[in-house]
């Protein structure tokens, strides 16, 4: 079971998780909004994720944890 | 202990050795090679480190890397590279770093002579780099004064975190007298816990250690430049000084630094001989400027006027000018470009000025 | 839940400046870990340069200086001096900084074999300032100062640093690296352990050059700007070793 932690209040919407995420399950939320006005990521299917951290490597803002 | 002729740069560089430098970054320029040559033998000798730069700018910013480190630091140069530096001097500055430079003063502007001058006064003592900020400027008039001033000069620059400029010429690099290197009375520690030597957050006594000058908030900023000019108040308080050379009873007063200063003295023996009573202000800190003592010598009763003398266009001047205020008229005695005033004409000045008056 | 990935205690808790998608963050983040892996925490000292990256100070845990424009090799070379072979001192430049003002500093640090590890971040414009030109801008690439697009009978080609570098004896190690995938990121990341790696050593001067985005000035969003890297930029400027002793 493999779990991305995002600190929404750090993303800054850049995308490049997105662009990054092998398994393409990484989106940005169309709803939330963090109080700097980014829309934060967030993982789309979580049973997809297999941990391979691509999203947490490319993120410049240091957001994404990930656990096994 | 013994005598040794020296030259005043050889001295400069084995003084600085003496006071606990151990670093220097420098660049060939007349008249001051021989104070980079110096240290390239000599500093290995101590286990320290001497590195030609790539031009004085590249040096003056491996001083402001090596005095962040913690290091007693010194760069050399003249009138030219001096203006190069000027950058790396308003940095230091700004960021509260320790450092010596020397200034062996040649002709200017530009590309100017590889003779002495005093053209840079304004340069040393007016910043010469952008900013509010003052290097403390020490003016030797001998090869010995050099020396002794050397000391003084890393203590200072450790003491109040501020550079230091020793502003020679090219006479006073180039000649050789008799000398004694002494050892300091006293050596001060400095705890330099500001200084980037590595940081472990587990370990650490200190906090996590920048060397900077940007302040990009303006409180911030703000904050820094009340603080500097602190410093620079305590500094004007406690570190200004001037030599009184016959002064009691002049009937004018000579104000000059330096070689020009020497000259002065040779003036005031030639002027003495004739029965007429000169003395000499002669600033040792361009910067804090002695003002107080040149008010009151100049101020005193039996004190006509003053006649400021300098190999420049008249830069000492206007701060003896600011200096006296209405006590006296100043008169001027100006050798812009390197020719080198002689004891002649400047007893010749105040003989015509003693008619004059 | 066994951690597969986490913040490096080598980066300060303090917000990153970076516009979104920019390339700095990355490199700070590989930085800060290959110094937290090589135990050199309390070795390090890092010299902030002037550009979008002028705060880096704020990012990383340990010892920074910052320089003045272009000086951060000399800066290095007076702390390194001071501080000896135990310590790893680095530099952080932008092309603006490395390539123009400093290209004096640069090739000096490498001709002395200096041991400083300098990280050298190619985004082919000026960032800070609003986007200008740099002496890496592509032929043809519109910017605030290239508006018709970069000329070579005016301005010149593009400037290789790494290849010039790696012509001087004193220069030990060069790579270049970029971050457009997962995979060139874990080649920037072990790129970055080897130069400390030969800095500690003593083998002489170390560099990186990656090649970063400014999504912001190239007028593009992050996504596309990593995917300009690969097809604009790395044609011109090759990824691998330069340089190895």
């Amino acid at each position: 079971m493999a779990n991305v932690i995002i600190q929404e209040e750090l993303c800054k919407g850049c995308g490049l998780c997105v662009r990054a995420c092998p398994q393409r399950i990484m989106r940005l939320s169309k709803t939330k909004l963090n109080s700097k006005g980014y829309h934060p990521s967030e993982v789309g299917d979580p049973a997809k994720c297999t941990a391979c951290a691509s999203c947490a490597r490319t993120c410049p803002d240091v957001a994404i944890r990930v656990e096994r | 202990m013994a005598k040794k002729l020296m030259k005043g740069c050889e001295a400069i560089a084995e003084a600085a050795i003496q006071a606990g430098c151990r670093f220097f970054f420098g660049y060939p320029i007349t008249p001051q090679n021989d104070i980079p040559e110096y240290m390239s033998v000599r500093l290995p000798e101590v286990g320290g480190c001497f590195l030609q730069a790539e031009s004085e700018l590249a040096a003056i910013n491996m001083v402001y890397g090596a005095a962040g480190a913690g290091a007693r630091v010194m760069t050399s140069s003249s009138s030219p590279g001096i203006s190069l530096k000027m950058e790396g001097i308003s940095y230091i500055a700004g960021a509260e770093l320790p450092c010596v430079i020397v200034n062996v003063m040649r002709g200017g502007p530009g590309l100017g002579s590889i003779q002495a001058s005093q053209g840079d006064y304004f340069q040393a003592t007016k910043g010469g780099g952008h900013g509010d900020y003052h290097a403390v400027v020490y003016a030797p008039s001998s090869v010995q004064e050099s020396i002794d001033l050397m000391q003084n000069a890393f203590d200072v620059a450790d003491e109040y975190r501020t550079p230091v400029m020793i502003l020679a010429d090219g006479i006073l690099g180039q000649m050789m007298e008799p000398v004694e290197i002494r050892p300091a009375a006293q050596k001060k520690e400095f705890h330099k816990d500001w200084a980037t030597t590595g940081f472990d957050p587990q370990k650490s006594a200190r906090p996590r250690a920048v060397v900077n000058s940007l302040y990009i908030e303006i409180e911030e900023l703000e904050e820094l430049n009340n603080r500097l000019q602190q410093r620079y108040r305590e500094i004007e308080q406690k570190e200004a000084r001037a030599e009184l050379y016959h002064t009691e009873g002049a009937e004018f007063i000579l104000c000059a630094y330096g070689t020009v200063a020497r000259i002065c003295k040779t003036a005031i023996a030639l002027l003495e001989q004739q029965g007429v009573k000169v003395g000499l202000v002669r600033p040792v800190t361009l910067w804090p400027f002695p003002s107080q003592a040149l008010f009151d010598a100049v101020g005193a009763p039996s004190v006509r006027g003053a006649l400021c003398v300098e190999m420049s266009a008249g830069q000492l001047l206007e701060d003896v000018r600011l200096a006296v205020k209405n006590e006296r008229e100043v008169f001027f005695l100006g050798y812009p470009g390197s020719r080198v005033p002689a004891a002649e004409e400047i007893a010749g000045k105040i003989l015509q000025l003693k008619g004059g008056c | 839940m066994a951690v597969v990935f986490e913040k490096t205690p080598v980066l300060t808790d303090t917000v990153m400046h970076y516009c979104p998608g920019c390339g700095h963050g990355i490199v700070h983040r590989l930085i800060a870990e290959a110094i937290g892996e090589l135990g050199l925490e309390d070795k390090a000292v890092g010299i902030a340069p002037v550009g979008c990256a002028v705060f880096a100070y704020r990012y990383f845990n340990i010892d920074m200086q910052e320089a003045a424009h272009g000086r951060a090799p000399a800066v290095a070379t007076g702390v390194k001096r001071v501080l000896g072979p135990e310590s790893c001192v680095f530099t952080y430049q932008g092309d603006g900084d490395l390539a123009s003002i400093g290209a004096g500093e640069i090739v000096h640090a490498a001709h002395r074999g200096e041991k400083i590890t300098v990280f050298f971040l190619n985004n082919a414009i000026y960032g800070m300032t609003g986007g200008q030109m740099a002496p890496t801008t592509l032929l043809g690439q519109k910017t605030t100062t290239s508006p018709y697009g970069r000329d070579k009978e005016h301005s010149g080609s593009p400037l290789r640093m790494s290849e010039m570098l790696a012509t001087i004896d004193g220069a030990a190690y060069i790579e270049r690296v970029a971050l457009n995938t997962n995979a060139n990121i874990v080649r920037a990341k072990r790129a970055v352990k080897k130069a400390f790696e030969t800095q500690m050593a003593g083998k002489g001067f170390s560099m990186v050059e990656i090649l970063s985005t400014c999504p912001t000035n190239w007028g593009m969003s992050p996504a596309e700007a990593m995917d300009w890297v690969e097809s604009d930029m790395i044609p011109y400027y090759p990824l691998g070793v330069l340089k190895e002793v």
